[in-house]
C-alpha cells in the first residue's frame, strides 16, 4: 500500500512539475513581464533595475526554482490588471467556485449514476431509451446555450429564480463565504449548478451503462447465473462492482473538469468565481492569472487523480494482494 | 459445411456489397440514424451553399439598416416579412447570419477534426508500436494534456496568442488560432485509442507474420496496422466533430474564439445574449437551436456509428 | 428413471437473412453417476445443447421445439424465476475458462457462501464450513486459509477446481461441463478429469460433458452422443462408438484423431466435412519456381544450430539495473536441426517452445547464447542486406488462422507482398502468375485471390498462410502449433499437406506443439521443454517407446488413452 501510494504521489509530482515548467514559461516568456509592470514613461536604467530586482535576468534554472518555491507557497506574483498579489484575489474567489461544483457534481452523481445502473440492466426498456435519448440532447446542447435557455425560461419568463450572482452569502471563518445557508443563495445556486452538472450527468450515466453492458457479458457473470444466483446479487454485488474501476476513473476526471467547466457557466450567470476571473485575465492577457489557474486547476485535478488511484486500491484485490 | 465457397458465382458489385452487408442494415433498422443522418446532410447542405441560398448576405453593409434591426420573427408582432426569423442588433438577417455562421462552425471543426486525427494517428501508431521510451514520453505528454479539459486549453493557447501576437492581429488570426487549440486538445484522444489498439494488433499474427518477411516497421505501421485501427478512430472523429463544433462555439461565445466580423454560431449566440433580457430573444435562441441540431445530429451519427461498429454488442 | 432426459430438441437462432437450425432433433439421457459425453467438431450444436438445458440459450436463440425432462419433471417451459431455482440448485454448470469464470473482485469463499446461501437455509457459519469442505474435496490443500484468497491467487487448474466446487454447492442432481480441460495443460487435464469422473461416481451425480477432444471422451464418458451440424449421428456406449463406429462421420472422425500409440503414414482423407483441396498437379522441384534460383549454400552438418539460448523478459522496469526483475523464458537451450528433418518440440504452455521459435526468425532478440543458420551465426548479423537474406530463408506458420492474415488485404496481395518485398519476380505479370500457382498448390485454387481472409474457414487459412510462407521459397519452415486452432478432420488436412509440401520441397522444419500425438505424427526427432529448458532430445519411435527424462514419462503417462478409438482406415508406417 505505502510502496502503491508512493509511485502514485512521485508520479503526480512529476505532472505537477510539468505543468509548473509550463506556467513558468508562459509568465517569463509570454510578453515582457517588466513592461506590463511600468508604465509608457519609465527610463531604461528603471526598467532595469526592475528586471534585476524581480531576477529575471538570473539563470533560467534558478528563476524556474524560485518560480516553484513561491508557488507552492501560494505566491504567484501580482496581477497586471488589478495591481494586487494574485493569491488574494483567488483567495476571495475560491469558495464560490468551489461550491457551485460541489452543488454540480452533487447533481451529477446523485442523478447520473442511479440512471446508468437503470438503463444499463433494463437495456430494452423505454424508460432507458428514453434515458439515452435526453442523454444525447443533454451532451448535444452547449453548456452555454443551456445555461441561456434556463435563463430565458426560469429567470427571463418565469422569474421564479435569479439569473446572476451568488445571492446573499454567510462568511465562515476569515476567508470562507457560503450560500448554503441562505435562501437566496440557494435559490441562486440552482440554475447555474444544473448547468454546470448536466454534462457530465449524461457522461456519467451514459459510462455506466455501457460498462454495465460489457460486464453483463463476460464469463463470470454467465457462471453466477448459472449458479442460480438470484438478480439482486448477480446485478449489484457482481456486475456493478466489476463497473466501478473504469467508472471511478472517468468519474474522477469529470468532477476534475467541472471545476474548469466552471469558467463557461461562471460567465452566463456571472457568478463570482475563479473561472470568471480567468477569462478576464485570458481577454487581458493578464498572465500571472492565468499561470496560477493553470497551476491550481492542474493540482485538483492531480489531487482528485490521487484520490481515485488509492480507491483502486480498496475496491481491486489484484492491486491488493499478490499471487502466491 | 461445403467450405469451397461457390466460385462460380460472379463477384458481387461494390454497391451490392454495401446493400447486403450488416452496417447497412443496422443502419436502415434504426429510425432516429436514418432521420439524423438525412437532417445532418440538409444541415451541411444549407451551411455550404450559405452563399447561394441565404436571402440576405449579411456582410454586405450596404445592405444593412439600422432600421431594421431586432426586428422579431414572422410570426410576432411588427415583423417584417424580408427577414423570417427577424433581425439581430444591426439589422442583419437571422436566417442567413444563422447559415453562414454554420459554415464557419462546420469549417473549423472539419479543419480540427483532421488535423488532430492526423497528429494523435501517427503518435499513437508510433507510441503502440515502438513502446519502451517513445511511448513512455509520447504517453505521458498525453497524461498532462489530459489534466486540462479541451476548453481550458484552447483558451490558454488563445490568451497565449494574444500575448504575443498582440490582440490587433485576432482577427486574422483567429481561424488559425482556433484550430491550432482544438487540435491540440483532442489529438490525446486518438492517439490513446490508437496506441491501445495498435498494442493489440501488434501482437498479433499478422503483424509477426510480417516481420518475419522482413518489411520495415514504417511499412508494417501503415500497410498493417493502420488499417485495422481505422475503426474506432472513425467514432471518435464523428463525436469529436460535434464536440469540436461546441467548443468552438463556447470559445467563440466567451470572446476568444470567431471575431463578429466572421461570425459563427457560438459568436451569434454571444451577441444575441446581451438582448434576452430585454425581451429580443429570437437572437440567441434560433442560432442556438441551429447549433443543438447540428450537433444533436452529428452526435447520433457518431452514437450509432459506435454501437454498430462494436463487435461486442452484435 | 433417468435424470436428465432430452426429447426431439430443436434450437433455433433466428437472424437477418434465415433461421440457423443450430441443434435439431435431438435425444438424449443421462442416468445418475454415470458421464455423457457429447463430442463435435465446431459448429455441431454440442454447446448449444448444454445451455438449452439449464436455459441460458445467448438470444435470440431459443427452445424451437421438443421437451426437456428433469427427473421426469419438464423444465424446458420453466418461468424464468423456477428455473433460477433450478441452475445451481438441481443442474451445476462447469465454464471452459477458469480463468474468466469467477468474479475477480470476490474472495473465493464469498462466492461459495453466496451460492450454498442461495440454496441451502444455512447459516454464515454452516456455509463457510461446507464451502471448507468442499475447497477440500476438489482437491485443494489449505482449504480453511485459501477460501479467504481472491481468484487471481490461484493458477488456473486450481481455479478450475474452485469452479467445480461452485458447481456442487447445493448437490446438484446433474453437471453440465462445457469443455471444462480445453484451456487446460496436458498434466492439469488428466487431474481435472480424473476428479470428475471420481466426484461423479462418489455423489452419484449425472454429468454431460460437452468437449471436442476424442481423449476427453475416451478417458472419462460412458456414454458418447457424436453431433454433426446440429444433429446426432450416433448415440451409444463409449466403447462401442469409438471401437466400431457405424455412421461414415463418426468413422472419418475416428481415423483423423492423431494418436500417440501409433504413426500413420498419411491420414485418411476425411471429406465429410470440408473438400480436403487436393493440388492439380506434382510440383517438379527442378523445373517449378519454387526450386528456381535456390541459391543457398551448402551444409555440411546441421543447417540450424542453437548453442545456450537465453531468453529472459523483464517483468519489471527500473532505472536502477539492481532493481529490475526478469522472467528467463528460454534458459541455455542446444539442439541441431538437419537439413531436411522435421524437428519437433513439444511442452506445455508456459514452457518456453514457442519463444524458442520466435528467437530464431528473429522477432525476439535472444539475451544470449548463438544461432548458426548454415554458416551465419545469426544474432551478429547487423548489416539489413544480410538480416533479409536470412529472413528470406526462413518462415514461419502461426497458430491461430483468425490473426495469422491481414483482414484488410485481399489473398493475393497477402501472398504477392513477400514476393514483391524481396524482388523475387520481374514484373506484375510474374507476380501474379507465381501467387495463382501457390494458391493452387496449397488446394485453394485460384479464384480464392480475389477475396479477403474472413470468406474463409480456418482450415482454408491456414493454406493461405502456408501460401504466404512459401512466397519466399524458404529452406526452412518454423509451424508453431499450425493446427491446434483447427477441429480434427482440417488438422488432418494440413497436416498431411505439409507433409506432402516438406516431401516435394525438401524443406526443413521446426514444429512446435502441446500435442504429444501430433508431434508424433509429423517428426523425425524431438525435443520436450519444460519451464524453460529442453528435458531431452531423441529420436520419435526412442522417445514414445523409452523416455528418458522423467518428466516426458510423465507427460506420455498423462495422455489420454486412444485405445478404444477404431483403427480403421488407418495406414501405419
Amino acid at each position: 500500500m505505502i510502496g502503491f501510494a508512493t509511485r502514485r504521489l512521485l508520479q503526480a509530482m512529476i505532472v505537477m512539475l510539468v505543468v509548473a515548467l509550463l506556467a513558468f514559461t508562459m509568465f517569463r516568456f509570454v510578453g515582457d513581464p517588466v513592461n506590463q509592470m511600468v508604465g509608457v514613461e519609465t527610463s531604461i536604467e528603471e526598467r532595469e533595475a526592475l528586471r534585476e530586482r524581480l531576477g529575471l535576468n538570473d539563470p533560467i534554472s534558478i528563476q524556474f526554482f524560485r518560480f516553484v518555491t513561491k508557488a507552492a507557497q501560494f505566491d504567484f506574483g501580482t496581477s497586471y490588471q488589478f495591481r494586487q498579489p494574485v493569491s488574494d484575489l483567488f483567495a476571495k474567489r475560491i469558495p464560490a467556485t468551489l461550491e457551485l461544483s460541489f452543488a454540480s457534481a452533487m447533481f451529477a452523481l446523485v442523478v447520473g449514476i442511479p440512471m446508468g445502473i437503470y438503463a444499463g440492466l433494463n437495456r430494452e426498456s423505454a424508460v432507458s431509451k428514453m434515458f439515452l435519448s435526453v442523454s444525447l440532447i443533454g451532451i448535444s446542447l452547449p453548456t452555454f446555450f443551456i445555461g441561456i435557455l434556463l435563463i430565458f425560461l426560469f429567470s427571463v419568463t418565469l422569474q421564479w429564480l435569479p439569473s446572476f450572482g451568488r445571492g446573499e452569502t454567510v462568511a465562515i471563518g476569515s476567508w470562507w463565504t457560503t450560500g448554503f445557508l441562505t435562501v437566496s443563495g440557494l435559490k441562486a445556486l440552482i440554475l447555474p449548478s444544473i448547468t454546470l452538472g448536466l454534462y457530465q450527468m449524461t457522461l456519467i450515466m451514459r459510462l455506466i451503462r455501457a460498462e454495465m453492458l460489457e460486464v453483463i457479458r463476460t464469463d463470470y457473470i454467465k457462471f453466477a447465473k448459472a449458479r442460480g444466483l438470484p438478480d439482486r446479487l448477480v446485478n449489484f454485488r457482481h456486475a456493478l462492482k466489476n463497473t466501478l474501476v473504469p467508472v471511478i476513473t472517468i468519474t474522477g476526471l469529470q468532477l476534475g473538469a467541472i471545476i474548469a467547466f466552471a469558467t463557461i457557466t461562471e460567465t452566463v450567470f456571472q457568478w463570482p468565481g475563479m473561472g470568471l476571473m480567468f477569462l478576464q485575465a485570458v481577454q487581458n492577457v493578464d498572465i500571472p492569472i492565468m499561470s496560477a489557474y493553470l497551476l491550481l486547476t492542474a493540482f485538483l485535478f492531480v489531487a482528485i487523480n490521487f484520490i481515485v488511484d488509492i480507491l483502486y486500491f480498496f475496491i481491486d484485490p489484484r492491486l491488493r494482494v499478490g499471487r502466491p | 459445411m461445403s467450405d469451397v465457397t461457390n466460385t462460380s458465382e460472379a463477384p458481387k458489385s461494390r454497391w451490392a456489397k454495401i446493400v447486403d452487408s450488416d452496417l447497412f442494415h443496422s443502419f436502415l433498422r434504426s429510425k432516429v440514424t436514418v432521420v439524423a443522418a438525412c437532417g445532418t446532410t440538409i444541415l451541411f447542405l444549407l451551411a455550404f451553399l450559405a452563399p447561394w441560398i441565404s436571402p440576405h448576405d449579411p456582410f454586405d453593409l450596404a445592405s444593412l439598416s439600422i432600421m431594421d434591426a431586432r426586428v422579431p420573427p414572422v410570426w410576432m408582432e411588427f415583423s417584417d416579412p424580408r427577414f423570417i426569423l427577424g433581425t439581430d442588433d444591426q439589422g442583419r438577417d437571422l436566417l442567413s447570419g444563422i447559415f453562414y455562421g454554420m459554415r464557419i462552425s462546420l469549417i473549423v471543426g472539419f479543419c480540427s477534426v483532421f488535423s488532430a486525427a492526423i497528429l494523435g494517428i501517427s503518435l499513437g501508431l508510433v507510441a503502440g508500436y515502438m513502446g519502451g521510451r517513445i511511448d513512455a514520453i509520447i504517453m505521458r505528454i498525453a497524461d498532462v494534456q489530459l489534466t486540462f479539459p479541451a476548453i481550458l486549453i484552447a483558451l490558454l493557447i488563445d490568451g497565449i496568442a494574444a500575448g504575443i501576437f498582440g490582440n490587433i492581429d485576432r482577427e486574422v488570426f483567429a481561424f488559425y488560432i482556433l484550430i491550432v487549440a482544438l487540435t491540440l486538445s483532442f489529438w490525446v484522444q486518438y492517439a490513446r485509442t490508437v496506441r491501445g489498439s495498435t498494442m493489440v494488433e501488434k501482437n498479433k499474427e499478422y503483424v509477426q507474420a510480417a516481420r518475419v518477411i522482413g518489411l520495415p516497421s514504417i511499412v508494417i505501421m501503415a500497410r498493417h496496422i493502420l488499417p485495422n485501427v481505422m475503426g474506432p478512430v472513425l467514432v471518435i472523429a464523428t463525436i469529436n466533430l460535434a464536440l469540436a463544433i461546441v467548443t468552438e462555439a463556447t470559445l467563440s461565445f466567451l470572446g476568444v474564439g470567431m471575431p463578429p466580423t466572421q461570425p459563427s454560431l457560438g459568436t451569434l449566440i454571444a451577441v444575441g445574449n446581451d438582448f434576452l433580457y430585454s425581451g429580443e430573444w429570437w437572437i440567441a435562441i434560433f442560432p442556438g437551436l441551429a447549433l443543438a441540431l447540428l450537433v444533436l445530429n452529428v452526435n447520433l451519427l457518431g452514437d450509432w456509428l459506435r454501437d454498430a461498429l462494436n463487435p461486442k454488442l452484435r | 428413471m433417468s435424470v436428465l432426459d432430452i426429447k426431439d430438441l430443436k434450437v433455433e437462432f433466428p437472424s437477418r437473412k434465415s433461421v440457423f437450425v443450430a441443434v435439431d432433433d435431438v435425444t438424449l439421457s443421462v442416468d445418475a453417476g454415470k458421464i455423457l459425453g457429447v463430442v463435435g467438431e465446431s459448429g455441431a450444436g454440442k454447446s448449444t445443447v448444454g445451455n438449452a438445458v439449464i436455459g441460458l440459450l445467448q438470444e435470440p436463440g431459443h427452445i424451437a421445439g421438443g421437451e426437456i425432462y428433469l427427473h421426469g419433471e419438464r423444465i424446458d417451459q420453466l418461468p424464468y424465476n423456477q428455473m433460477r431455482k433450478l441452475r445451481g440448485r438441481k443442474i451445476g454448470m462447469i465454464f471452459q475458462d477458469p480463468l474468466t469464470s469467477l468474479d475477480p473482485l470476490q474472495t473465493v469463499g464469498s462466492q461459495l457462501v453466496e451460492t450454498i446461501r442461495t440454496h441451502m437455509p444455512f447459516s454464515a457459519k454452516q456455509a463457510e464450513a461446507r464451502a471448507i469442505e468442499l475447497i477440500d474435496a476438489v482437491g485443494i490443500p489449505d482449504p480453511a486459509e485459501r477460501i479467504k484468497q481472491y481468484p487471481h491467487q490461484f493458477s488456473g487448474g486450481m481455479r478450475q477446481r474452485v469452479v467445480i466446487a461452485l458447481a456442487l454447492c447445493a448437490e446438484p442432481e446433474l453437471v453440465i461441463a462445457d469443455e471444462p480441460t480445453t484451456a487446460l495443460d496436458v498434466s492439469i487435464q488428466a487431474q481435472i478429469l480424473e476428479l470428475m469422473k471420481k466426484l461423479c461416481e462418489e455423489r452419484n451425480v449425472a454429468m454431460l460433458v460437452i468437449t471436442h477432444d476424442m481423449g476427453v471422451i475416451a478417458d472419462i464418458t460412458d456414454h458418447v452422443a457424436v453431433m454433426y451440424q446440429g444433429e446426432l449421428v450416433e448415440y451409444g456406449e463409449t466403447t462401442q462408438v469409438l471401437g466400431a463406429p457405424s455412421h461414415p462421420y463418426t468413422q472419418s472422425l475416428i481415423s483423423a484423431v492423431p494418436r500417440p500409440d501409433i504413426k500413420v503414414e498419411r491420414f485418411p482423407v476425411v471429406n465429410y466435412i470440408e473438400k480436403a483441396g487436393t493440388p492439380q498437379k506434382q510440383i517438379d522441384i527442378s523445373t517449378h519456381w519454387l526450386g528456381k534460383s535456390r541459391d543457398y549454400e551448402k551444409v555440411d552438418g546441421p543447417l540450424v544450430q542453437i548453442k545456450d539460448l537465453d531468453m529472459r523478459f523483464e517483468t519489471r522496469g527500473s532505472i536502477f539495473p539492481s532493481q529490475r526483475k526478469y522472467f528467463k523464458a528460454v534458459k541455455s537451450v542446444s539442439f541441431d536441426i538437419f537439413e531436411g528433418e522435421t524437428f519437433g518440440v513439444v511442452g506445455e504452455s508456459g514452457s518456453g517452445k514457442s519463444t524458442v521459435a520466435r528467437v530464431i526468425t528473429g522477432l525476439y532478440h535472444p539475451s544470449g547464447g548463438s544461432i548458426m543458420f548454415g554458416k551465419t551465426e545469426l544474432t551478429s548479423l547487423k548489416n539489413r542486406k544480410d538480416v533479409l537474406a536470412m529472413r528470406r530463408q526462413m518462415q514461419m506458420i502461426f497458430q491461430d488462422p483468425y490473426s495469422s492474415l491481414n483482414a484488410r488485404m485481399r489473398v493475393r496481395d497477402i501472398i504477392a507482398e513477400p514476393i514483391k518485398f524481396h524482388k523475387l519476380a520481374s514484373s506484375n505479370s510474374e507476380v501474379r502468375q507465381i501467387v495463382d500457382d501457390l494458391l493452387d498448390h496449397v488446394g485453394l485454387g485460384v479464384a480464392a485471390g480475389q477475396k479477403f481472409p474472413h470468406e474463409f474457414s480456418g482450415g482454408q487459412r491456414q493454406r493461405i498462410s502456408i501460401a504466404r510462407a512459401l512466397a519466399t521459397r524458404p529452406r526452412f519452415l518454423i509451424c508453431d502449433e499450425p493446427t491446434s486452432a483447427l477441429d480434427v478432420s482440417i488438422q488432418a488436412q494440413i497436416l498431411n499437406l505439409l507433409k506432402d509440401l516438406q516431401e516435394e520441397l525438401g524443406l526443413t522444419m521446426l514444429f512446435i506443439s502441446h500435442d504429444l500425438a501430433v508431434i508424433r505424427q509429423m517428426c523425425n526427432r524431438i525435443g520436450v521443454m519444460r519451464n524453460g529448458e529442453l528435458c531431452e532430445v531423441s529420436d520419435c519411435d526412442a522417445l514414445f517407446e523409452a523416455p528418458k527424462h522423467p518428466y516426458t514419462r510423465e507427460l506420455l503417462d498423462l495422455m489420454p488413452s486412444m485405445e478404444l478409438l477404431s483403427r480403421a482406415n488407418l495406414q501405419t508406417t
